[in-house]
């Protein structure tokens, strides 16, 4: 009997850059994709594209769609679909928006603007949205509905009862500390900023060190040490620079002076303020962070992905996969309304029509970002991605003067070669992928 | 051997179930002894799987009961099979294609540590097992549908036997194996008996069965025809009671 089983090194073939730093080909593929939008949009701007004010727009416009895929990975790596994420969106803005214009005031007989109000508002948000999940994934998994069903009645009922809920009318949000989750009312400031940026990378080069650090204490092959601290440094410069580029765009003077004035203070001559990491930005790099490390590192994930790869085998070695469809739709509605809490900060109001369609814009970011429709493969960072090139694509269209339905062909053609150009990679590898 | 006065490991006694009013399994007892091989037989759909699946947790039998160690067990999903330590290698395997080796053989039962799952640890237990039954398995980082078959009966085979198994269901673990791995798993198989184990093995191959077994329960159309002592009876005993559904006129006392 062999102690370790301990694979005998074999004579090594040449390894390309690629094999040694152990990146994802995926990934890379996605990265060089946007890479590319990015360079044609800039040269075609002449610059204005990647200008700290662009990009600071993209990532927020971004993040509603890139927090609800993060829950879509795991409703289709799961062999689910949900078309009502949208309306589940609407649904949560509309209680939200009502609680903080309407109910809570006059019920708890508040002011406007106390914190009470703010907490409250997004503690019933949570609750509503993670309900309406938890509804659906009882349907689908206790009454074996078919996700695709349930959903689709979902989009419809949602969508009618948040209408019924506002009267159809459009909700201003009264709150002023509602808005801080909306984007540029919602600014660290380039210090904070900056440091954040810094322990951010920190963390990330310290959690590659000691993934590396456990895998030699079990004895296994690791990378050279040069491709890791290459990947080290890739990791954390990327996340410095972006940081870095975030804190130049300037909050403009009017806004700062009226900042002032709401203070009763005057502002000092030639004073600026730098934007700086929105705080939308920052739920969607938390819920992406906690969302790869439940995939990877939990149980919760782990039997995901299980059962994705095959239901059977999930069940038959204990997994409760009834109560784990719950789970994932529970998740998925939670981040419906941590969605719809930043959509309605960004667009100051609750409208009617929050939120619709997005349930295509949110199926699609998974699937460019690599997601299976048939289920078990699926990457987080990947969704999140694949929900910035789509709004890196439209908002640079918008920017050389493309029409609005020509926007919509481009990403939906987009769609379709991301999923054709996989095919054809996984065809060429065999079934190593 | 003799069996008598022993308690047995495991006992099912009187079991049905039925589909849609399709009786799959009908009025069937079987038992198995620690340290014994009980072969399984009958044509596809004798119900051999399906009896097999009610001891195993994937159904519930509609009547009947199940004894482990003489004690009336309630079985009602994998997870109390397992606390049995009742393990089982299905005819599918069982896999989750999509994870490697380590996922797959602790599915269910992940090494944590400190909340999250260990993979590491895990990729070194199953580089162990593995060092044991298929010292050529090298593919611990791909996942299983990149395997051959043999490597994927191996790992299904290892998930079975790393966790302390004392009674072993084993669903046509040769049917997918080359020459050699077949011969691989026949001396595992040994070994386990060997150990202590009790193992319901359902095998087409009559001499698999005569070679591995010590009893035969041989099934058709749900039914039990009867449980023969292997080295009392021949191949074509065997083969008649699986064709004609009848015990053979030297033992039908």
């Amino acid at each position: 009997m062999t102690d370790t089983g301990q694979a005998v090194a074999a004579p090594a073939p040449k390894r390309s850059i690629i094999d040694t730093l152990e990146l994802d080909v995926r990934l890379l593929g996605m990265l060089v994709a946007f890479a590319a939008i990015a360079i044609v949009f800039t040269i075609w701007t002449g610059g204005t594209f990647v200008s700290p004010r662009n990009v600071f727009n993209i990532s927020v416009q971004a993040v509603p769609v890139a927090v609800m895929a993060c829950g879509m990975v795991f409703v289709i790596v799961a062999r689910h679909i949900d078309l009502s994420v949208g309306s589940m969106l609407a649904m949560c803005s509309a209680v939200m928006a009502m609680s903080q214009a309407y109910w809570l005031p006059s019920a708890l007989g508040l002011e406007y603007g106390s914190p009470v109000i703010l907490v409250v508002t997004i503690l019933i948000g949570f609750a509503v949205g993670t309900g309406m999940g938890a509804l659906t994934g009882w349907l689908v998994g206790y009454q074996t509905i078919p996700s695709f069903i349930v959903t689709l009645g979902g989009l419809f009922v949602w969508r009618n009862i948040n209408w019924y809920t506002t009267n159809g009318q459009s909700v201003s949000l009264t709150d002023p500390n509602l808005l801080m989750f909306g984007g540029t009312e919602g600014v660290l400031g380039a210090p904070i900023s900056m440091t954040l940026g810094a322990l951010a990378a920190a963390a990330a080069v310290f959690a590659l060190y000691s993934a590396r650090k456990n895998k030699l204490s079990h004895g296994f092959v690791v990378k050279p040490a040069w491709a890791e601290g290459a990947m080290m440094g890739i990791v954390a410069g990327a996340i410095l620079l972006f940081v870095t580029w975030l804190s130049r765009y300037p909050v403009p003077e009017a806004k700062l002076k009226r900042l002032f004035q709401a203070r009763g203070e005057v502002m000092p001559e030639g004073y600026t303020a730098m934007h700086g990491l929105p705080i939308s930005v920052i739920i969607l790099i938390v819920v992406a962070v906690s969302m790869t490390l439940i995939a990877r590192r939990s149980r919760f994930g782990r039997y995901i992905f299980a059962t994705g790869g095959n239901p059977d085998a999930a069940e038959l070695s204990g997994i409760n996969t009834r109560a784990l469809t719950v789970k994932i739709f529970a998740l998925m509605g939670f981040l419906c309304a941590l969605a719809g809490l930043i959509a309605q900060a960004r667009l100051q109001s609750h409208g009617n029509d929050i939120g619709m369609l997005e349930e295509l814009r949110v199926i699609a970011a998974a699937v460019i970002g690599g997601t299976a429709l048939a289920g078990g493969v699926g990457t987080i960072y990947g969704a999140v991605l694949g929900a910035l090139i789509m709004q890196s694509l439209q908002s640079g269209m918008a920017m050389v003067g493309v029409d609005t339905p020509f926007q919509n062909v481009v990403v939906g053609l987009v769609l379709v070669i991301a999923v054709w150009v996989d095919i054809i990679y996984r065809k060429r590898m065999g079934l190593a992928k | 051997m003799s069996n008598a006065g022993r308690t047995p490991l495991v006992e099912m006694r009187d079991i049905s179930i039925s589909f849609g009013g399709i009786k799959a399994v009908d009025h069937v007892s079987i038992d198995l002894y620690p340290g014994e091989v009980v072969g399984l037989l009958g044509h596809n759909g004798a119900g051999k799987s399906t009896l097999i699946k009610v001891l195993a947790g994937a159904y519930q039998a509609d009547h009947g009961e199940v004894l482990i160690n003489g004690e009336k067990a309630e079985i009602r999903n994998p997870r109390d099979a397992r606390a049995y330590n009742i393990e089982t290698i299905y005819q599918t395997l069982a896999l989750a294609d999509n994870l490697d080796a380590g996922a797959n053989l602790f599915l269910g039962r992940e090494l944590m540590s400190r909340g999250l799952v260990n993979d590491a640890k895990m990729e070194a237990e199953t580089r162990k097992i593995m060092g044991r039954l298929n010292p050529n398995f090298r593919k611990f980082n791909v996942p299983v549908k990149a395997l051959s078959g043999g490597q994927r009966q191996s790992v299904a085979i290892a998930r079975a036997v790393y966790f302390n198994a004392k009674i072993l269901i084993m669903d046509e673990p040769t049917a997918a194996l080359g020459p050699h791995e077949t011969q691989m798993v026949a001396e595992l198989i040994q070994e386990l008996k060997a150990q202590g184990l009790g193992i319901f093995l359902i095998e087409h191959d009559i001499h698999n069965v005569m070679k591995l077994c010590d009893r035969a329960s041989v099934m058709k159309n749900g039914q039990l025809v009867g449980t023969v002592n292997v080295n009392e009876v021949t191949d074509d005993d065997i083969l008649g009671m699986i064709i004609l559904g009848k015990k053979p006129a030297h033992l039908a006392a």
